[in-house]
C-alpha cells in the first residue's frame, strides 16, 4: 500500500481492507463475542482503546529503540509482551480511576491480548513505513473498521437466534454463512476512490 | 504411568475428535487467510506445526522452574522465540512464499492453538506425551488448512497445487468468488455444518 494521503489511509483501514471481512485479522473475537450488541458494543470500545495505544507505544518503541540498536529481529516478541503488560496496566488503571469504563469494557481486556488484531496492526504499520501520523489514523480507522463490522454482524446474530434453522447449520456455521454474505457486501468496495486490496 | 492406549489417544484426538479448526473452533485467522491455494495453506501448515511441536516440547521441558503466577508471559516468550526462527528461516529459503504469507507469519505468536495447548496440556504433562499432543493437533490443523486450499485453489483456478485438473469449463469459467474473502467464510461454514452433521452429533 504505498497511498499518503492521511483520508485515504483511514477509508481504506475502515472500510475497503475491513480488517475483519477482507484481511481475515481478529476472527476469534469475532465469532466469540458477537453473539449479543452488548458484548460487541464493549469489545470495540476495548479494542478501540488498546489499538490506538498499543500502536503508538509499539511504534515509538519500534523507531527510538528496536532500529537504533539493530535489534529487529526481536520485533514479534517485544511487540507481544508490551501489547500484554500494556493491558495489564490499562485493566489496573481504569479498575482504580474510571469504574464506569472499567465496568463496562473490563471483562474484555484480558481476552484482547489474544487479539490478533492488535498484533496486526501494530506490525502493519510497521510494514507500510508509516510515519507516527499516518499510524494512529491507520489504527483508528482499523479499529472503527472493526466495531462496525462486529456491531452490525451481532444483530444479524440475534435474529438468527430466533429463525427456523436446520439443526447441523445452528450455532457457528450459519454464522460464518452470515459472514460471507456481509464480506460479499464489503467485497463491493474494492476500487473505491482508487483503492485496491 | 500411561498406557500405549492412552498415549495413543492423545495423538488421534488431535486429528479428528478435538480438531483444532472444526471442532473448538480457533486458529480462524491463518485458516481462512491462507488458504486461498493449497501451497500457501501447507507452507502456512507446515510453519504454525514447527512452533506448536516445538513450544510444546520446551514448556514440558521446563514446566518444573515456571511459577503459576508468571506462566503465561513465558509461555510468549518461547512461543515468540520459535516464531522469530520460522520468520527468518521463511524469509530467508522460500522468500516468496513469506511474501504472501506476509503478517500471517509474526502473528503465528498469537494463534490460539498454540497458547492454548501450552497452558491446557503441555504445563501438566511430560515431555513425550506433549510431543504427541503437539503432533496430533498440528496434524489436524494442517489437514484442514489444506484441504480448503486445495477446495478454493481447484474452484478459483481449476488447479491443485499449480497443476491443471479440471474440466476446461472450469478453467474458462471460474469461480473466482472462492479465491476471495467471501468465498473462505462460506466454505468454512459449510465444513463446520458437515462436521456437525456426520461426526461430531450433538453440537453445542
Amino acid at each position: 500500500m504505498s497511498i499518503s494521503n492521511p483520508g485515504l489511509i483511514f477509508l481504506s483501514a475502515f472500510i475497503v481492507n475491513n480488517i475483519l471481512l477482507m484481511r481475515y485479522i481478529g476472527l476469534c473475537p469475532f465469532f466469540g463475542v458477537s453473539t449479543s450488541l452488548t458484548t460487541a458494543f464493549g469489545m470495540s470500545a476495548a479494542v478501540l482503546f488498546v489499538m490506538l495505544l498499543a500502536t503508538w507505544v509499539t511504534w515509538i518503541i519500534h523507531r527510538f529503540i528496536l532500529l537504533p540498536l539493530d535489534i529487529v529481529f526481536l520485533r514479534t516478541a517485544t511487540f507481544i509482551l508490551v501489547i500484554a503488560a500494556l493491558v495489564q496496566f490499562v485493566e489496573m488503571f481504569l479498575k482504580k480511576n474510571f469504574k464506569t469504563l472499567y465496568t463496562a469494557m473490563g471483562i474484555y481486556l484480558p481476552l484482547i491480548t489474544t487479539n490478533c488484531a492488535i498484533l496486526g496492526v501494530t506490525l502493519l504499520v510497521i510494514n507500510y513505513n508509516f510515519d507516527l501520523a499516518r499510524a494512529i489514523i491507520f489504527a483508528l480507522g482499523t479499529a472503527l473498521g472493526f466495531g462496525l463490522v462486529i456491531i452490525l454482524f451481532s444483530a444479524i446474530r440475534e435474529r438468527l437466534e430466533f429463525a427456523p434453522i436446520v439443526r447441523s447449520l445452528k450455532g457457528y456455521p450459519i454464522a460464518f454463512i452470515s459472514a460471507s454474505l456481509v464480506a460479499l457486501a464489503f467485497l463491493g468496495f474494492i476500487g473505491f476512490l482508487g483503492l485496491s486490496l | 504411568m500411561k498406557n500405549r492406549v492412552n498415549r495413543l489417544k492423545y495423538f488421534t484426538d488431535g486429528i479428528l475428535k478435538e480438531n483444532p479448526i472444526l471442532v473448538i473452533m480457533i486458529g480462524l485467522c491463518p485458516t481462512l487467510a491462507t488458504s486461498t491455494t493449497a501451497k500457501d495453506a501447507l507452507g502456512m501448515g507446515i510453519a504454525a506445526s514447527f512452533v506448536l511441536i516445538a513450544s510444546n516440547i520446551v514448556i514440558s521441558l521446563i514446566r518444573k522452574f515456571v511459577p503459576n503466577s508468571v506462566r503465561i508471559p513465558i509461555f510468549i516468550i518461547v512461543i515468540s522465540t520459535f516464531v522469530t526462527i520460522v520468520d527468518y528461516v521463511m524469509q530467508a529459503y522460500a522468500p516468496a512464499l513469506y511474501r504472501v504469507l506476509g503478517v500471517f507469519v509474526p502473528l503465528i505468536v498469537v494463534n490460539c492453538i498454540i497458547l492454548g495447548r501450552a497452558e491446557a496440556f503441555a504445563y501438566h504433562h511430560g515431555v513425550f506425551d506433549s510431543f504427541l499432543d503437539g503432533l496430533g493437533k498440528s496434524l489436524g490443523f494442517t489437514l484442514v488448512i489444506v484441504c480448503m486450499g486445495i477446495i478454493r485453489e481447484y474452484l478459483s483456478t481449476a488447479k491443485i497445487f499449480g497443476f491443471n485438473i479440471g474440466p476446461k469449463f472450469l478453467s474458462t469459467n471460474p469461480v473466482l468468488f472462492m479465491l476471495f474473502p467471501p468465498g473462505g467464510f462460506l466454505l468454512i461454514g459449510i465444513l463446520k455444518a458437515l462436521v456437525n452433521k456426520f461426526i461430531n452429533k450433538t453440537p453445542e
